[in-house]
């Protein structure tokens, strides 16, 4: 099916049960422990052996020498891979470095050695014998040091009207540095894979967002067709965009069966996965807003600096800037140096998450500079179509009812715009808020469903669900469609021998999956209405049965002779060229911070959001409160710490890598506006994963300046960058 | 994980005979520590002596009008009791602000004494540590140490003790009875218990080769307002920038200990005289001679704004 004109009205306007909170139907497995990770499928895989990761010592530079003699000596050792005895293997579309290092090192903790044995605690002591000897050679670990060798690069690079002159020329002007650290997606599950051969034929159970592009990039790595490769990834613990590539785990799993002549499971431990895996770089972002005493803007500018690997990307966090805010000058500009820190990548709101950081805190201080309400300078500046090409509406953008509604909700009105003022206690205590802004991306995704004898509808995709709720809105989406409860609805998940999905990332997974199925249903609908000899558009689907005027036939009976299936995938015309299609919302947040000690405590958050039709208001929210908590971590406590001498992230545990914990985040609400864009897709939804996460840093951070008068513009805005502001306390 | 061999003591005696004779023998108590040290082959004891199940789990009062601490009894259960609640509230607000409750399930009294530190390095084994390998150096020094010590530190060692208990143990004069190989028992006054890094940062403390922890006793309550600040990035489930322990009197006088700033709990009793005339002049005698980093010299404004914040809450 082709999405080429605005969705009218379809079955999914029913909403007899897409749109109705709903319980995740995969809860029961997942509480029992019956859902079966990437590392658990011990029914599937019998006697596995167990490898062990060896992760180089040093950033940059050559292994010299490895000494395999102890290690292979040790009780157990089944096989060792290194890059010497690998084969040879090729960098995947999705890697920057290679998943098996040696002789070169591109990052500490590349793997350079797997170690295969019986069981895993045979296979990590023998790891400890591997004895690798680097030539260490000089690298660049240091992003603000690397600012002048910056180039020009990715896809935000855009100029209108005059900026520099309309900057000159305002009657305010706003200039400031912000930076962002590099984050860690620091999900439960770590990478974890198991490798079985058969013959040529390999199949992986592993923890992968994108069954496709794993599938793609594993038989690319390896040499091998695509077709001898099947990736199965039913359940995965956290993705946050970690586990959108393959990484070392699966295909060192692989080499290590092969070599092993039997199943090999690998996860990466928790120590290796800061520097082995890919994580959100560090920013330095440049903002200029030129504008009038009025508060509307004539002049903004937003520039990046960031780092990675050769070949690798920047992190877009200028995007959203090409579009939130009016203003006929304009100028966008991103730049990329070399560090030879771990590859950066995707991780939850690429871009608009570290962005909105920089660019809502700016927000907030131009509306102090202008004496002007925050929420009324960004109800000033609101624009209902893309600045940079005025022809081009937004599809939906309700951004000003997010903050109004947000506002009202929160007690906005209360708040005491002169810093510093508000005490409870110990605590001063201050009130913030941010835009929220996420772009809404629609991909190709396919689905094939199946109508048994009994009138159990069966959808399988390679869709996967990273703990979202996948499985419920395909099943929501199945059951509307086909007329039938939810119970009646199986979901089949993250199997590479299914249709190829959207796969889990950029917030496309709801919107798309459910759109694909919706295009196979349309098809199966089709197919039981000639069977039982009904006009397909005059047919009904609904409690079960299929009618038209007066005569009515059990839905199951169409399958009696035989199971009937369909498949369809759903491609997208140029809807989301003609019309911007984004996702809004406001988030309002109110800090406490100790007067004496700087300690800053978040007292309750809200998020109002503006997404097209919430397919499911409960895991909808779900999203978004676990996108906020993920947004305080930002704001108050994440950093992977560079040590610049040695190019590592040091922090690289829990301990070390501090993520909020329970007692950080003592009240949270989210509001959905009702909305449907009728111009994405059949479903007319799009997504909130990411939405959730876009402003809540600052946020937070306007909050502390708000209870404080200390501006912070260097995250995470700990209590050592307060303490020289706060009041005097003795 | 290195393979060792396991066996359980009979008596308090008896395991540190096994552990004083047994090279790389060590106790295992709550295992917090040592097995997540053990995974990572920071340590590397080939024969572990079980130190469970020898009776060690019991808090007495003392003759003296104290409360004798087993060796083994559980941070959760030590927090709960209603005698410790009651008369040394120091203790039990401190041991609650460490780790989680399933940690405290679990840690021991001694192993709480006995925490290896958290610097990163020290737990990195590519990374140089004299703590973890005498003689490699010091990567903090030069490196992150936004969380180490700001006084008592050495050319070797920027480590601080992680423990809260420790600082409460120090603030109420805490004395720890051990066995060693022998069989001989000796208390040891808590302040000369945990060891400045020196030259030597590997040692920790001044236990002999083999000599185990019993119990740690408390003298008789002093009375006084305890209060606990412990102060973090988040809320729970994280290591101190910096802690105050205090006991603070009516008339102003009393006790403090920091802990996140030293090899050791930091207590220094002329800084406690100097407590009646505020935070600042009882901080700048305790931290006197300090030396912090870029990174860290935070630490000593934190310091005296937590024990401000303290004293006032006392009077409070």
């Amino acid at each position: 099916m082709k999405f080429t004109t605005p969705a009218g009205t379809n079955p999914i306007d029913q909403g007899k049960i897409v749109g109705k909170p709903t319980p995740r139907i995969d809860g029961p497995l997942k509480t029992s422990g019956g859902a079966r990770y990437a590392y658990e499928h011990n029914e599937a895989v019998k006697n596995p052996a167990y490898g062990y990761v060896v992760g180089s010592a040093i950033a940059k530079g050559r292994i010299s020498a490895i000494d395999l003699r102890d290690a292979k000596a040790a009780p157990g050792v089944l096989a060792i891979i290194t890059a010497d005895n690998a084969g040879k293997l090729t960098k995947g579309s999705f890697n920057t470095a290679m998943l098996l290092g040696g002789p070169e090192i591109e990052h500490y903790h590349q793997a350079v050695a797997v170690v295969v044995a019986e069981t895993f605690e045979q296979a990590r002591a023998a790891a400890a014998l591997v004895r690798v000897d680097y030539a260490r050679e000089k690298g660049a670990y240091d992003l603000a040091a690397s600012v002048d060798s910056a180039v020009k690069a990715g896809g935000n690079n855009a100029k209108v009207g005059d900026f520099d002159g309309a900057f000159a020329a305002a009657p305010v002007q706003f200039d400031q540095r912000y930076t962002t650290p590099d984050h860690a997606h620091a999900m439960m599950e770590p990478h974890a894979s198991i490798a079985a051969w058969d013959g040529d034929k390999l199949q992986i159970w592993t923890a992968n967002q994108m069954i496709a592009w794993g599938r793609g990039d594993v038989a690319k790595t390896l040499g091998i067709p695509k077709e001898n490769v099947r990736l199965i990834s039913p359940f995965i613990g956290g993705g946050f965009g970690g586990k959108l590539f393959v990484r070392a785990d699966a295909i060192l799993a692989a080499l290590g069966a092969k070599a092993a002549g039997r199943p090999v499971k690998v996860a990466l431990p928790r120590p290796l996965m800061f520097n082995n895996t890919t994580h959100r770089p560090a920013t330095i972002q440049r903002i200029r807003i030129g504008a009038g005493r009025d508060g509307k803007i004539s002049a903004i500018a937003h520039e990046e600096w960031c780092g990675d690997l050769p070949g690798g990307g920047g992190e877009n966090s200028v995007a959203q800037t090409r579009l939130l805010y009016a203003g006929a000058n304009r100028l966008i500009g991103q730049k990329l140096a070399v560090l030879n820190l771990p590859e950066a990548n995707a991780m939850r709101a690429p871009g608009e998450a570290p962005g909105m950081m920089a660019l809502e805190i700016a927000m907030d201080e131009l509306a102090e500079k202008l004496g002007i309400d925050p929420i009324e300078l960004r109800v000033i500046n609101d624009t209902q179509v893309d600045p940079e090409k005025p022809e081009r509406p937004f599809s939906q953008r309700r951004l000003i009812e997010c903050m109004r509604t947000g506002a009202d909700k929160f007690g906005w009105a209360k708040r005491n715009p002169k810093p510093g003022q508000v005490r409870d206690g110990r605590w001063l205590v201050g009130i913030g808020m941010a835009a929220a802004f996420r772009n809404n991306i629609n991909m190709k995704s396919a689905a094939r469903v199946r109508l048994d004898g009994s009138g159990i509808v069966t959808v399988e995709t390679d869709m996967t669900d990273i703990g979202t709720g996948t499985y419920t809105i395909v099943a929501q989406t199945a059951a509307e469609m086909m007329g039938v409860p939810l119970d009646k609805v199986k979901v089949k998940l993250g199997d590479s021998s299914f249709p190829v999905s959207a796969g889990s990332g950029g917030q496309w997974g709801a919107n798309s999956a459910t759109a694909g199925v919706y295009a196979a249903c349309v098809k199966l609908r089709e197919a039981v209405a000639q069977k039982l000899g009904f006009n397909s558009d005059d047919a009904v689907f609904a409690g079960g049965k299929v009618r038209a005027g007066k005569r009515s036939v059990p839905l199951a009976d169409a399958a009696k002779a035989g199971e009937i299936v369909a498949e369809d995938v759903m491609e997208y015309g140029d809807l989301g060229r003609k019309f911007q299609q984004s996702t809004f919302g406001a988030h309002f947040v109110e800090v406490g911070v100790d007067i004496a000690t700087a300690e800053i405590r978040i007292r309750r958050m809200l998020a109002v959001c503006a997404a097209g039709r919430i397919l499911n208001p409960v895991s909808a929210r779900s999203q978004v409160i676990g996108a906020m908590t993920m947004g305080a971590g930002a704001a108050l406590m994440e950093e992977l710490v560079v040590d610049k001498r040695f190019g590592f992230f040091v922090n690289h545990d829990l301990a070390g890598y501090e993520v909020p914990v329970h007692a950080d985040i003592p009240h949270q609400e989210v509001i959905f506006l009702e909305e449907t864009d009728p111009t994405t897709s059949p479903m007319k939804a799009k997504g909130v994963g990411e939405l959730g996460i876009c402003g809540v840093g600052a946020a937070v951070a306007n909050a502390i300046h708000n209870a404080t008068g200390v501006r912070v513009r260097d995250y995470p805005v700990t209590l050592d960058k307060l303490l020289e502001g706060m009041p005097e306390f003795a | 994980m290195k393979a060792f061999t396991y066996e359980r003591a009979g008596s308090p005696a008896e395991a540190a005979a096994i552990v004083g004779r047994t090279q790389g023998a060590r106790f295992i108590a709550g295992g917090t520590n040592l097995l997540d040290l053990m995974k990572l082959q920071i340590e590397t004891p080939t024969h572990l002596v079980d130190v469970n199940h020898l009776g060690l789990d019991r808090i007495e009062a003392t003759p003296e009008g104290g409360l004798r601490i087993g060796a083994l009894v559980r941070n959760t259960d030590l927090a709960a009791d209603k005698r410790v609640r009651k008369d040394y509230a120091l203790l039990s607000r401190a041991l609650v602000a460490g780790a989680s409750g399933q940690l405290r399930n679990k840690a021991t009294t001694a192993g709480n004494l006995l925490q290896r530190t958290r610097c990163p390095y020290f737990y990195d084994t590519n990374q140089p540590c004299n703590k973890r390998k005498p003689g490699s150096g010091c990567a903090a020094i030069g490196g992150i140490n936004r969380s180490m010590a700001v006084i008592g530190a050495s050319d070797a060692c920027i480590a601080t003790h992680p423990s809260d208990m420790a600082i409460a143990m120090r603030a109420l004069d805490a004395v720890v009875e051990t066995v060693r190989a022998d069989g001989a028992t000796r208390a040891i006054p808590i302040a000369e218990f945990h060891t400045l890094p020196g030259d030597t940062p590997n040692v920790e403390n001044t236990l002999a080769a083999g000599e185990l922890i019993t119990a740690v006793t408390l003298p008789k309550p002093i009375g006084g307002t305890h209060i606990y600040h412990k102060v973090r990035d988040r809320a729970s489930y994280a290591f101190a920038l910096v802690s105050v322990g205090a006991i603070l009197q009516k008339d102003g006088s009393g006790r403090v200990a920091f802990g996140g700033v030293a090899h050791k709990p930091w207590r220094v009793e002329a800084a406690e005289a100097a407590l009646a005339q505020g935070a600042k002049a009882a901080t700048a005698l305790a931290f006197a001679g300090a030396k912090p980093t870029e990174q860290n010299k935070f630490k000593l404004v934190l310091a005296e704004r937590t024990l401000a914040a303290a004293i006032a809450e006392a009077r409070a």
